[in-house]
């Protein structure tokens, strides 16, 4: 799959994701990012000392699931540039993760490069738990490819 | 505590480099697939080398796990108190009396691609750091911290920009 510029309009929606969270998930994405706080692996500690319900999916592994949500939608031509994440809320095991995004904006800049500015809200059982607004370079022609990009051509 | 002035130490602490360091092991494909089997990325970029070839000179990392070499081992020998990742927002904790943080907002920006064997290094700067602030959390300051990372050849492959609130729980409006 390759997304080029042309196949983008601002208002697109993407497809959703959907995952059902378990204990695992929280405690793989915890290990897969070297995070070792017990928060996210240790229920008696989320609970008593943190004053959350549950384990609960952490930051950078949040991060991973949006690139993976937009890149899915991209195809390995897809750029990430810049991703803005602000967290609502948290996603406890047990809860189903919905990822969501509509395109907001699509540009040229001064080199030629193609943009995408996609708005993504990640939300638990139906409750909003984080937004990330992405900044994604993809190819303008089927020669282009961002990846080639380097210095001042490469602007995120 | 909170409703005190900030402490010259703390302001000292604007706009300086600290913690600049370099990872403890290279950038390695190991933790690359533990990354994306944790989220089911099937992006040939990180599993098939013909297309990693084709689209970018090579294997990379997937950009967001950029601050992956950075977190410290859970325990090495020698060790005897555990560093921290991020280490500029537990010191705010500390001096600033405020026992309790999260991370409300963060931004990563991605330049150069990380590849396997790449060693990369960091620093953290200290943006700002705010007046009190009460919200459903409790009461404490904002504070805003870059984390710049380049590769061994000095080239930048990354920024992160956190924006991290420390409260004391129960002082809540």
């Amino acid at each position: 799959m390759k997304l080029k510029l042309a196949d983008v309009t601002v208002g697109d929606r993407l497809p959703e994701l959907a995952y059902d969270v378990t204990a695992t998930t929280v405690v793989l994405g915890a290990l897969a990012t070297r995070d070792w706080r017990p928060m996210h692996h240790d229920y008696d500690f989320a609970v008593n000392r943190n004053g959350v319900r549950n384990i609960f999916l952490n930051t950078p592994n949040q991060q991973a699931w949006f690139e993976r949500y937009l890149t899915d939608w991209t195809g390995p031509f897809g750029r990430l540039a810049r991703m803005k994440f602000r967290m609502r809320d948290s996603v406890f095991p047990g809860e189903r993760m919905v990822l969501a995004g509509v395109v907001e904006d699509v540009t040229t800049d001064a080199t030629g490069c193609g943009w995408v500015a996609v708005a993504v809200e990640l939300s638990a059982d139906g409750r909003l738990a984080t937004t990330c607004t992405a900044r994604i370079a993809v190819p303008t022609t089927d020669d282009d490819n961002p990846w080639r990009r380097r210095g001042d051509n490469w602007r995120p | 505590m909170s409703s005190q002035p900030i402490p010259d130490e703390v302001s000292a602490w604007i706009g300086e480099h600290r913690y600049a360091e370099t990872a403890d092991f290279p950038v390695e494909r190991g933790y690359l697939w533990t990354s994306c089997a944790s989220v089911e990325n099937g992006n040939p970029l990180f599993w098939d080398d013909a297309v990693a070839d084709e689209i970018t000179g090579g294997p990379i990392a997937p950009p967001t796990t950029l601050s992956l070499w950075f977190r410290p081992h859970s325990w090495q020998p020698g060790e005897h108190t555990q560093r921290l990742p991020l280490q500029v927002h537990f010191d705010l904790k500390e001096k600033l009396g405020l026992p309790e943080a999260i991370m409300s907002d963060s931004e990563v920006v991605f330049y150069e691609p990380v590849r396997p064997g790449d060693v990369i290094s960091t620093r953290q700067v200290l943006r700002s750091v705010s007046e009190p602030k009460t919200t459903k959390l409790g009461t404490g300051r904002f504070w805003v911290i870059d984390v710049e990372y380049t590769n061994q050849h000095d080239g930048v492959v990354g920024v992160e920009v956190f924006t991290g609130f420390g409260y004391r729980r129960g002082t809540s409006s």
